[in-house]
């Protein structure tokens, strides 16, 4: 039952409590602290995805590191009763302290029933939005924003496409994908606003052999720049590579699996945020309910260009990268239209990165073919 | 028919081949076998907290198993557990909002009846499909499973969304008055109980009934129950209908005792992983109850295999995988050992 909307209110005041780097919100998690701290980290997918569970548990790899710290994980665990168990099991037997369950259907209900029995454990989310009024003190949520460097891959794309036509990968028809795809096409549209990008929606976060035949299908169709929301990149950028043209990555640097066509990409950078939270709790600090960051804040970054990148797109995107760094950057300022013709954003109007309308986005920005 | 004797025989041995060959392998990953044993016990039923585990585990395995099993004594495969699943669980959430607003008994009734029956019809149209118009019932089946993942997709994304699940489509909850809880103090649902109570049921049926007497015949042999008149139409479609009722329970009870809503993790595999606990079963329902158990603990302990042993999550589908081989292998010994065959048993395997 619980909305994971914040009142706007609610969220600006919980943004402006805290200024610099991670923005925390009133209220803290308890965190028992004695003797070595342990974290578990509960993934949906195989560990080696070249995707969003490989991010994690990059991220929990960096923890490894910390003599003060010990991590556990655990992969290819589903949305189910099974999730429940994990952490049951995590905090019963190897006696885990703070819990990362990292996949966004893990919330509701399995986060929310653990966090209601296990009221000393810390259950950090990624994805959701904690909201003060609705959810447990124990449980916290943090986020990225990964629609920053998403759009610093579409300032790339549209330099480097020829046939102006860009192709996108999705999952699903969800604010967050959406908003990322509008963030690419925004971008690529700065550059050159002859160029569309062609969304094919797949319905399922791990299903290759579609990823597969989106792709085949939209590089017949003349485009030359591919990228994808989706939980693993590695089809879609692999497919590119294989018939000739770019791709720009997602959720990790996969620069290896396209060594000619890579352009750039968006990454998570949890290894930073893990390694704070885990200071935090070491130091005895009250960890913040809610976090969430961009380019800025270093929790999301940009994959290093490819060698085929041209020194003026290079150029572009870094400027752009700088513009989110020093917070002038402003993508979705008015007038913008949706591919219906309707605007969406009216002159004069503009939504800063942290407004939470953009996190109910159910739109695709003109210069998308394809519909929600 | 069975021979008691000769079933417990074959089957304790072939899983002692198969923890074996287990062990072997968990050799070969550079671990103590032992060791990886031991955790495996730990994990499953190495304490109360395992148990629970292993149990809340195995309830779903024991319906969904139910949906091969049941078809299989009129000799069809049927591997559509995983659409009867969703199928029922859907039909099961939308009725529960549309009773939402009476009592919880209601509810409950009402959501486990649509359940059933939706994914009933689901399986018997499969069944339909087999009898009319000899549709391989295997292929029908599994392809059945795409529809309906495709069709609770396409519904959850689309008119069913509650507008507040952004970026988890999913239905409007059910409420929390209207779920199924605990039983007692433990932390397994009564979906267990469900689980227990219709493999014991559909065993009577099978074996102590007129009609599961029928069934067998028309698995053994279809052109000799029609000589001997018995309905086999009926028969047919009514096994496939009572194994997608199963299944469709099992997707209910996803639905009252742990989501409260339809999404997309109806989905989870659940299905798929019955067909398993079917075959180790050899279409017994009765015998479904430990190997879901069996399969439930395996999974249960997986997660300990990768936090202890560092092994990966495949892990878990290698032994599975061991243990189904094994036993399917194993069915080539029945009746090949004279000193097991009872005396009046003797050539009736």
């Amino acid at each position: 039952m619980s909305k994971i909307i914040l009142s706007r209110r609610e969220f600006v005041y919980g943004c402006a409590v805290t200024g610099v780097g991670l923005m925390g919100t009133l209220s803290s998690v308890p965190v028992m602290s004695a003797g070595k701290i342990t974290m578990g980290f509960i993934y949906v997918g195989p560990r080696d995805d070249y995707g969003y569970n490989q991010a994690h548990f990059e991220g929990k790899s960096a923890l490894a590191k910390l003599d003060w710290a010990k991590a556990v994980d655990e992969e290819n665990v589903p949305e189910t009763i099974e999730a429940q168990k994990t952490m049951e099991s995590m905090i019963n037997l190897d006696g885990t302290q703070v819990l990362f369950p990292t996949s966004f259907g893990y919330f509701d209900p399995h986060i929310l029933a653990m966090a209601k029995r296990y009221p000393k454990t810390t259950f950090l989310h990624c994805g959701g939005l904690w909201d003060a009024s609705k959810h447990p003190k124990n449980v916290g949520s943090y986020f990225g924003y990964i629609d920053e460097p998403v759009y610093v891959s579409g300032i790339v794309a549209g330099y480097m496409s020829k046939s102006k036509k860009l192709g996108f990968i999705a999952a699903m028809p969800i604010p967050q994908v959406l908003r990322n795809i509008n963030n690419f096409t925004l971008a690529a549209r700065s550059v050159d606003p002859a160029i569309t990008t062609t969304v094919v929606f797949t319905g399922s976060w791990s299903n290759p052999v579609k990823e597969a035949e989106a792709a085949n299908s939209l590089i017949d169709q003349g485009l030359d720049v591919l990228t994808c929301h989706v939980d693993s990149p590695k089809v879609v950028v692999e497919s590119a590579e294989k018939r000739g043209i770019y791709s720009c990555g997602y959720h990790t640097n996969v620069a290896a699996l396209a060594p000619k066509g890579f352009l750039t990409g968006a990454e998570w950078n949890w290894s930073t945020l893990y390694t704070s939270y885990a200071e935090m709790i070491r130091d005895g600090k009250a960890i913040p309910n809610l976090v969430r960051g961009g380019l800025k804040e270093n929790i999301v970054k940009v994959s290093p260009y490819g060698a085929s990148v041209t020194p003026v797109a290079k150029a572009a995107a870094d400027a752009v990268i700088q513009q989110f760094v020093d917070g002038s950057m402003v993508v979705y300022k008015g007038s913008i239209k949706d591919n219906k013709g309707r605007e969406v954003v009216a002159t004069g109007t503009q939504y800063m990165q942290t407004d939470i309308w953009l996190e109910s986005m159910d739109w695709l920005v003109e210069g998308v073919v394809g519909t929600v | 028919m069975l021979n008691l004797r000769e079933t417990w025989f074959i089957s304790l041995s072939a899983l002692a081949v198969a923890f074996v060959l287990v062990g072997i392998f968990f050799a070969s990953t550079g671990n103590s076998a032992m060791e990886v044993f031991y955790s495996l016990y730990r994990g499953a039923f190495g304490s109360w907290f395992s148990w629970q585990n292993t149990l809340v585990r195995a309830a779903p395995l024991m319906l969904t198993a139910l949906c091969t099993v049941i078809p299989a004594r009129v000799g069809l495969i049927v591997i559509g557990g995983e659409g009867a699943m969703v199928v029922g669980g859907l039909c099961a959430a939308l009725v529960g909002l549309a009773l939402a607003p009476t009592s919880p008994m209601i509810v409950i009734a009402g959501m486990a009846l649509a359940g059933a029956l939706s994914a009933g019809l689901w399986i018997a149209a499969v069944g339909a499909l087999k009898y009319f118009r000899n549709v391989n019932e295997t292929i029908s089946s599994l392809l059945l499973n795409y529809i309906a993942i495709a069709i609770l997709n396409f519904l959850v994304v689309g008119v069913l969304k509650d507008p507040a699940t952004l970026n988890n489509p999913s239905t409007h909850a059910i409420g929390e008055i209207n779920m199924i809880g605990n039983m007692g103090s433990s932390t397994v649902h009564w979906g267990l109980a469900y689980g227990f109570l219709v493999c014991v049921g559909l065993w009577i049926l099978c074996r102590h009934s007129v009609f599961g007497f029928a069934a067998d015949v028309v698995g053994g042999n279809l052109r000799a129950a029609r000589l001997a008149g018995l309905p086999v139409a009926k028969t047919l479609l009514w096994c496939c209908f009572l194994g997608g009722a199963a299944a469709g329970l099992a997707g209910m009870l996803e639905i009252a005792a742990i989501h409260g809503r339809a999404n997309n993790s109806l989905n989870a595999g659940y299905g798929y992983a019955g067909i398993l606990v079917a075959f180790l079963a050899r279409q017994n329902p009765l015998a479904v109850i430990p190997y879901a158990v069996l399969l439930g603990g395996i999974q249960a302990s997986g997660g300990l295999l990768q936090r202890v042993h560092e092994l990966p999550d495949a892990a878990v589908y290698v032994i599975q995988g061991i243990i189904f081989m094994v036993i399917l292998s194993s069915e080539l010994f029945y009746g090949k050992f004279k000193w097991l065959q009872g005396k009046l048993d003797q050539g009736k395997t």
